[in-house]
């Protein structure tokens, strides 16, 4: 397998009773030795606003923006105020028990583990 | 023999399919994103326009930037002449050695942006703050520039 994070298109989710709009927040992703690391751009979310699933070889990272005082009247808009959604296939190496986050001004980092086994090994000959 | 050949523009050349690919995104989210989404993907072709919203109340202008991980000292705001400027640059750090990247989506490099203000501000009185990759820049108007009630009496 050589690609083994993929892109996910998600753009709507139409069985998503809350909102079906979401922006596909831009992403760095890594391969390590010792396992990948997902980066993605989610300004205007916190910790509170960050839901992260992964349902079979299938990582999703959610953001929620959090709640913003009004500030009186809009005379330039650009940002959009929908939430943050994207898919990955996973690798199937990856221990998902061990998969953990952070969230720091607003850029997600996912860091998700090789399981033991499939790490280089080196074997030590008497 | 025949010197002279009429000129012949060369074929067009294709961009490569990585590029190719990218456009056909890029028109793909044109036709489904609002159009403020689609000026801020054309920071593929160039660099980074990070998106900003502008409000205004009746004691402030609230300049919103988004601007995810970067830190406080990276980012520099300015005003000068009723323009706000709000510049900075990336850096590309290479956090992981050996490492092979798979995507690399998030622009590096500078950046800087420039609003109009709508009013006259306090220039001494402006404030930033950066909190959960969102720069908000609050600038007070002057007392002239403040809406004013005036009360008159009807005699």
């Amino acid at each position: 397998m050589s690609t083994t994070v993929e892109n996910g298109q998600s753009t709507s989710v139409p069985n998503h009773n809350r909102q079906t709009e979401f922006a596909v927040p831009e992403v760095n992703i890594f391969e390590t030795k010792d396992g990948y690391v997902v980066e993605a751009e989610m300004p205007g979310v916190n910790k509170s606003g960050l839901e992260i699933t992964v349902e079979g070889q299938e990582l999703t990272i959610v953001g929620h923006r959090n709640a913003e005082p009004v500030n009186g009247q809009a005379l330039f808009r650009e940002r959009r105020p929908v939430d943050y959604q994207r898919t990955f296939e996973l690798d199937p190496a990856i221990d998902t028990a061990k998969i953990f986050a952070k969230i720091d001004q607003g850029i997600v980092t996912v860091t998700l583990p090789k399981s033991e086994k499939v790490k280089p090994r080196k074997i030590t000959v008497d | 023999m025949n010197y002279l050949t009429r000129w012949q523009r060369p074929g067009v050349a294709w961009p490569t399919f990585g590029r190719l690919g990218s456009l056909r995104d890029e028109i793909d989210r044109l036709f489904e994103a609002p159009l403020a989404e689609f000026a801020r993907g054309a920071q593929l072709l160039s660099g980074w326009t990070p998106a900003l919203d502008v409000f205004e109340d009746k004691d402030n202008v609230i300049v919103k930037a988004e601007l995810p991980g970067m830190k406080k000292d990276e980012i520099a705001v300015s005003l000068h002449d009723g323009t706000l400027s709000i510049s900075g640059e990336r850096k590309n750090e290479n956090k992981f050695e050996n490492a092979e990247v798979y995507r690399s989506e998030r622009f590096v490099g500078r950046f800087q942006r420039t609003v109009s203000l709508p009013t006259p501000v306090a220039a001494d009185k402006v404030s930033a703050q950066y909190k959960d990759g969102i720069l908000t820049i609050t600038l007070p108007k002057t007392e002239e520039a403040k809406p004013k009630q005036i009360d008159v009496k009807v005699g």
